[in-house]
């Protein structure tokens, strides 16, 4: 697998392998399935051996899908092209709103040196990184900036309240 | 002025190491054109028709000498000698070569400006009033307002990459001289009937090929509640913005789909749950960005000097200046004073290095080293002792910026349209200088008295031609330039769209249209007070359509 993953900021081995919406389940193992494999199988999908993440399409309002994944060790966020930011949204209102504390991870075409900043600041602590991207280079990006002028999930003080304490 | 601190240059410079870094990947391929495109654009950087194009913010219009120096010496040592101010207070460059750009960021960066977020689908510089602090029908000063949005909008990494570009404006005047409703949020600052500071706030307007007018979405928002509102329209607009057409992108269609009532809702729900989070405000927080700005000390005896109206007395030409070019101050003894960009013969908005000098020499010498953008293309110099009104005005003449043209005609804005635009239809700039000759004697302008003509080469309407009492919108049919031709908008309190004429003209009868129309004006007007937007709005199209399609061969 090419597929490289950042998390914690650090260079990791893949896991949470997607599985397809048609595929056999294995008895035990990480792996990720759609909202919809989810919604299906959930009780299989609970069986002990298992540790299963949920991939939630980037159109879905976060309040309609919380109950049903709060209890999941990972929340996969769909980055689907460079321009396509809803999951940001997503990503803050997981944290902040629902103080989720499992993985959030970020995958898709967006996953690149460029976008992971914002992508952090909002939260999200695990990167799929497009197959072109250098790892190396893209574990630099979360030295880009070491301020924030506003509060985000990464609970980074922002400028306006450090102002405040000198 | 608004003076940094070190966090604020700090998060400066370390845009301009990370512009760096992307341009030097692009350039050894290893970042793709497309995505670099997004960055670049993020940074202020297009690839115009025939070069790339620079454009520097200017948060709300607000320049001082200093960087006005070094806008000159970018234009001297990167560009051809001359800059471009925009309808957004920006100002542009249009020959840049793209491996000098990280270098043109960091001059920049070193006398505190930047070009962050002046283009790409994320908030743009956020825009005021250009007598802010200066205007005599002032509720408070509104630039603190407008810094402490600018800040929370810079780099905020949820709304980075919006379905559309996300334009804001603050009014905190009587009269509207931002056009506030014609942004994705206006917000009015106001006081409530208990007296408390906060703001009325507007949604859903813009100009572009849907042109309208924003709608109240709330009454009163608390003066310390103004982040978390705004973060929860955003984060609104962001989830639910259509994606699927860049034409039906922009807040505004969101807002008219979903109807104001609703979508008003939707905010409401959002900032129910924020408001009382790490985005609340606090005096104190005001207070601290109040004091990154200078207070002026202003002389106390100003108001004895009888210089001024002697010189009005016994010299005409500067009386004629001081008409239309000098308005009232605040503060009794002080005057502001418009530095025309719209010079018989050049483009809109343009001006060489060497008169951004002597601008910001007059500055230094009489208004306390700051000068003003406007959403007008021109320059302001807001804080002039009225002792030195003629002094000023003998030095912009030699300079060939006191063109007594303010509000009238001849102060028309415009896009740069074909010449530089590779979105455009249709040359503007060419258009807009027949304008002005046809109308070059002074006398005729006095006459017609005020006039907003506003012009765009295309439909995306960056010279705000919907809302000109005449607009002209660019086309380009079968390869031919034609133009449309609207009337009786408005973009101050009484924001209004023009209505279309009917068909649109050649590029050979687009002058005479506009002729017609005045001519048209000055038969009905009911008295020389009443301007061309009253007469419009009385007598209605009928007897300019009348005028304007006598023979019909010159329309299709």
């Amino acid at each position: 697998m090419s597929l490289n993953l950042i998390r914690d900021r650090q260079l990791v081995a893949h896991d949470y392998p997607l599985l397809a919406d048609d595929a056999a389940l294995p008895a035990s193992g990480t792996l990720t399935v759609t909202l919809a494999r989810w919604r299906q199988d959930g009780e299989a999908l609970r069986a002990p051996g298992l540790a299963v993440g949920v991939r939630i399409p980037n159109t879905v309002d976060v309040a309609d899908v919380w109950a049903e994944v709060s209890d999941r060790p990972m929340i996969n966020l769909e980055f689907p092209g460079f321009a396509d930011g809803r999951a940001y949204s997503q990503a803050r209102v997981l944290r902040d709103r629902y103080g989720y504390r499992g993985e959030i991870r970020a995958s898709g075409g967006a996953v690149v040196r460029d976008q992971l900043h914002g992508m952090a600041r909002c939260g999200i602590n695990a990167f799929e990184l497009r197959p072109d991207q250098d790892p190396q280079v893209c574990l630099g990006a979360f030295e880009d900036f070491g301020l924030a002028y506003q509060p985000a999930a990464d609970h980074v003080t922002p400028v306006l309240r450090l102002r405040g304490r000198r | 002025m608004y003076r940094y601190d070190s966090f604020d240059q700090q998060l400066v410079d370390d845009r301009v190491a990370q512009f760096r870094g992307q341009t030097q990947r692009f350039l050894a391929g290893q970042l793709p054109e497309d995505e670099f495109r997004s960055l670049r654009l993020r940074n202020g950087l297009y690839i115009q028709r025939f070069a790339p194009m620079l454009r520097v913010s200017i948060p709300y219009g607000l320049i001082s000498s200093k960087q006005m120096r070094m806008l000159g010496h970018i234009a001297r040592k990167y560009d051809k000698n001359y800059g471009h101010f925009t309808t957004r207070q920006n100002i542009q460059y249009n020959w840049p070569k793209l491996e000098q750009v990280p270098d043109i960021l960091a001059d920049l960066a070193s006398v505190q400006m930047h070009a962050i977020q002046t283009s790409g689908n994320c908030i743009r510089n956020i825009t005021t009033d250009h007598l802010a602090g200066a205007a005599a029908d002032e509720l408070v000063d509104p630039r603190p307002y407008c810094e402490i949005t600018r800040q929370w909008a810079t780099f905020h990494p949820e709304f980075n990459w919006l379905p559309r570009k996300f334009k804001i404006a603050f009014c905190a005047t009587e009269t509207d001289r931002a056009a506030t409703r014609l942004h994705d949020i206006g917000v009015f600052i106001v006081r409530n009937a208990q007296g408390e500071l906060g703001y009325a706030i507007y949604a859903g307007g813009g100009l572009g090929r849907t042109p309208i007018v924003a709608p109240k979405i709330r009454d009163f928002l608390p003066e310390l509640d103004l982040l978390s509102y705004l973060e929860a329209i955003l984060r609104v607009y962001n989830r639910l913005g259509r994606r699927d057409n860049m034409y039906k992108a922009r807040i505004k269609i969101l807002v008219k789909e979903t109807g104001p009532a609703k979508f008003t809702e939707l905010v409401e729900a959002e900032w129910a749950k924020i408001r009382d989070g790490e985005l609340k405000l606090t005096a104190a927080d005001f207070d601290r960005i109040r004091q990154h700005f200078d207070e002026h000390p202003y002389a106390a005896d100003a108001d004895a000097d009888a210089s001024f109206d002697a010189a009005v007395a016994a010299d005409s030409a500067f009386a004629a200046f001081v008409k239309r070019n000098v308005k009232a101050h605040r503060v009794p003894g002080y005057k502001v004073v418009f530095v025309s960009l719209k010079a018989p013969g050049v483009a809109p908005g343009d001006i060489t290095a060497e008169q951004m000098e002597l601008v910001a020499q007059l500055a230094d010498d009489y208004s306390f080293s700051e000068i003003r953008s406007t959403h007008d293309q021109n320059l302001v110099l807001a804080e002039v002792r009225q002792q030195d009104v003629y002094a000023v005005w003998k030095a912009l003449k030699a300079h060939n910026l006191a063109t007594p043209n303010i509000g009238l005609l001849t102060d028309l804005i415009c896009c740069p349209g074909l010449d530089f635009c590779s979105l455009a239809n249709a040359g503007s700039i060419g258009v807009s200088d027949e304008i002005t000759d046809a109308f070059e004697s002074m006398d005729d302008l006095y006459d017609i008295g005020e006039m907003k003509i506003k012009m765009s080469g295309c439909m995306n309407g960056c010279g705000h031609h919907t809302v000109g009492h005449i607009g002209i919108l660019g086309v380009d049919k079968k390869g031919e330039e034609w133009y449309q031709v609207t009337l009786g908008g408005s973009a101050e309190n009484d924001a209004t769209l023009g209505d279309r004429t009917g068909p649109s003209f050649d590029r050979a009868h687009i002058v005479q249209a506009v002729e017609r129309i005045i001519e048209v004006y000055l038969e009905q007007r009911s008295s020389e007070d009443e301007t061309f937007l009253k007469t419009y709005r009385r007598i209605g199209m009928a007897p300019f359509k009348a005028r304007l399609y006598a023979d019909e061969a010159v329309a299709a």
